[in-house]
């Protein structure tokens, strides 16, 4: 049991955090931090894809959705354990959902994942697009009207550590596959394919097993979206949702799970945090700084903010420059 | 008669209306250092590219240890034991040096994605080895001071060798160098040359080369194939290939009658 040692300790260390937050925010502030923590989600996988393999994924939202609209049929119409046991069947629920989506992810890395670039993001952007319009046309589960009383948790404290639970499986999923064979063979699929296929690596299978492990966790990402939102429709996964995913990666630096993790929170906290300059100018401002400042990380931070290094080696690099 | 490890069947290589390669034959036997030259454009890569799977063959078959390659993707001729190096290199040039040589321990790590996640023995002692295995190679290619440095960090002639102790990592039974000694000077070179005969002893292989470099070639070799404009023009032993005079002609043309 010593492999759950460090996670169990990672949420140890999460809940007392959640604990803080429990007393400290107001409502408005705590849900946003879960919307941080789900894309916090989703921005870790499309890293493994994105960053990690060198794919180009645009449609991350689409297997979010899936996740999404799964988790919120079963837990609205199934009821397969007794009420003690919620948590458990949220858990389960998710699980299934992230399932859901992987299987989704096979279906389409399969065909798809044989094109490079450009081919593969205008491939996957299709399929987002597909379901978002699939799910518009499906009357049992709301159609344009969306899927509303979506059963949730009853206290901040509850779905803070709920998303912590996935949120740190994640993390560590993901950072063991990528010390491992798979994740360097996921890195040389990355650097160069003709390459790694003459030292012997199968790259379709590498991105096709990096694809689904991504819209894994992309579909737990939208099933804890739909929990904490309690009403979801076809106009949250839009594209612009997708986009806002590489947008996460690509500011925390495409290979750098830490990056994807903080690049989640700014972008999920920023446009909020610039609402009080919105009431004090009289003039809405927030989307004109919040792209300002994007181009200015770019410019200033090309490869992003931690490049494809974690926080650790970074903040290593920058103590040694300044003793 | 000794074993033929690679034997190339009239293979054809059609690019359009371009015969890149037309019905080349050459048999590679086991244990042999051969080389493959021919002036600029012979079409020297574009054989080493159908050997490795890179091309389908237009026509004819390549057989590795008696065994057939067509319809095998270059992953699988890997498994099989062939591998090679590139002419323009193509390191994994933002990774570390060590991981380059440990990717290409892949097709010998037999535990799971599971094994991975939770850490089994199994998972701890197979990577341990593996590390072990790819800290020796760069042992004896004195690259181990340098394991942790970026691929393309190091010396152009630091990275042609690179290639060829990851190519060394897949444990392979033969070995195709596409032109080592490009780019390099005398010094370098005749380095080279010790380092091909070595790994030849040491691993028990079968090498392929192809050369720019006569010298190199002709000091080295067993055995030599000449390629002018796709077509095999002379086989045999450096002597015989010196002083052939169709090898002359196609280096350097032939001489206007009168």
């Amino acid at each position: 049991m010593k492999f759950l040692k460090a996670p169990l300790l990672t949420l140890l260390i999460l809940s007392v955090v959640g604990l803080v937050f429990d007393f400290a925010l107001d409502a408005y502030f705590q849900l946003i931090l879960l919307y941080a923590l789900v894309n916090c989600l989703l921005s870790m996988s499309l890293n493994l894809v994105n960053g990690y393999t060198g794919q180009f994924s645009l449609g991350h939202a689409g297997f979010m959705a899936i996740g999404a609209y799964f988790a919120a049929y079963a837990n609205t119409k199934w009821d397969i354990l007794p009420p003690a046991l919620n948590a458990l069947e949220f858990f389960i629920y998710c699980t299934g959902a992230g399932l859901f989506a992987a299987v989704a992810g096979l279906l389409v890395g399969l065909p798809s994942l044989r094109l490079k670039g450009d081919y593969l993001a205008i491939v996957t952007l299709g399929f987002g697009e597909i379901i978002r319009v699939t799910l518009l046309n499906m009357d049992f589960l709301g159609g344009p009207r969306g899927y509303s009383n979506i059963p949730g948790f009853s206290s901040f404290l509850f779905s803070f550590i709920f998303a912590c639970v996935w949120l740190t499986i994640c993390f560590f999923t993901i950072w063991r596959v990528m010390h491992s064979t798979y994740g360097r063979g996921f890195l040389s699929v990355r650097e160069d394919e003709i390459a790694a296929e003459a030292m012997g690596i199968n790259t379709t299978r590498m991105k096709v097993r990096a694809f689904v492990l991504s819209s894994f966790f992309a579909g737990v990402a939208g099933a804890l979206f739909a929990h904490f939102t309690k009403f979801i429709s076809p106009s949250s996964f839009t594209f612009l949702q997708s986009v806002n995913v590489v947008i996460m990666v690509v500011l925390g630096g495409m290979g750098s799970m830490t990056g994807s993790i903080v690049a989640a929170f700014i972008i999920t906290i920023l446009p909020e945090a610039l609402r009080p300059l919105q009431d004090l100018t009289g003039v809405d401002l927030r989307m004109v700084i919040y792209s300002l400042s994007l181009i200015l990380v770019m410019i200033l931070r090309p490869k992003g903010l931690f490049g494809d290094q974690e926080i650790t080696a970074v903040w290593r690099k920058y103590a040694r420059r300044n003793s | 008669m000794p074993d033929v490890i690679l034997e190339a069947r009239k293979i054809t290589m059609q690019f359009g209306g371009l015969k890149a390669v037309d019905s080349l034959e050459f048999k590679i036997e086991k244990g042999q250092l051969a080389g493959l030259i021919g002036p600029n454009g012979a079409g020297k890569t574009t054989v080493f590219n159908m050997l490795t799977g890179v091309y389908a063959p237009t026509s004819g078959e390549v057989l590795l240890c008696g065994k057939s390659l067509a319809g095998l993707k270059p992953f699988e001729i890997s498994h099989l034991g062939m591998t090679r190096t590139f002419q323009n290199i193509r390191l994994f040039k933002d990774l570390t040096v060590l991981d380059n040589v440990l990717i290409a321990g892949h097709q010998h790590m037999k535990y799971g994605i599971f094994d991975a996640l939770v850490q089994t023995k199994k998972f701890v002692t197979a990577e341990q080895g593996l590390m072990d295995k790819a800290m020796d190679l760069l042992k004896i290619f004195k690259m181990d001071d340098k394991a942790h440095k970026a691929a393309c960090s190091l010396p152009y002639g630091e990275q042609r060798k690179l290639e060829i102790v990851r190519a060394l990592a897949t444990d392979p039974k033969i070995i195709l160098l596409d032109e080592p000694a490009a780019g390099m000077n005398h010094s370098e070179t005749h380095h080279l040359m010790e380092t091909i005969a070595k790994i030849r002893q040491q691993f028990n292989l079968t090498v392929l080369l192809i050369e720019h470099d006569m010298k190199l070639v002709m000091g080295i070799c067993e055995n030599i194939v000449v390629l002018d404009h796709g077509v095999k023009i002379e086989e045999g032993h450096p002597g015989k290939v010196q002083t052939s005079q169709r090898v002359i002609e196609a280096y350097l043309g032939v001489e206007e009658p009168g």
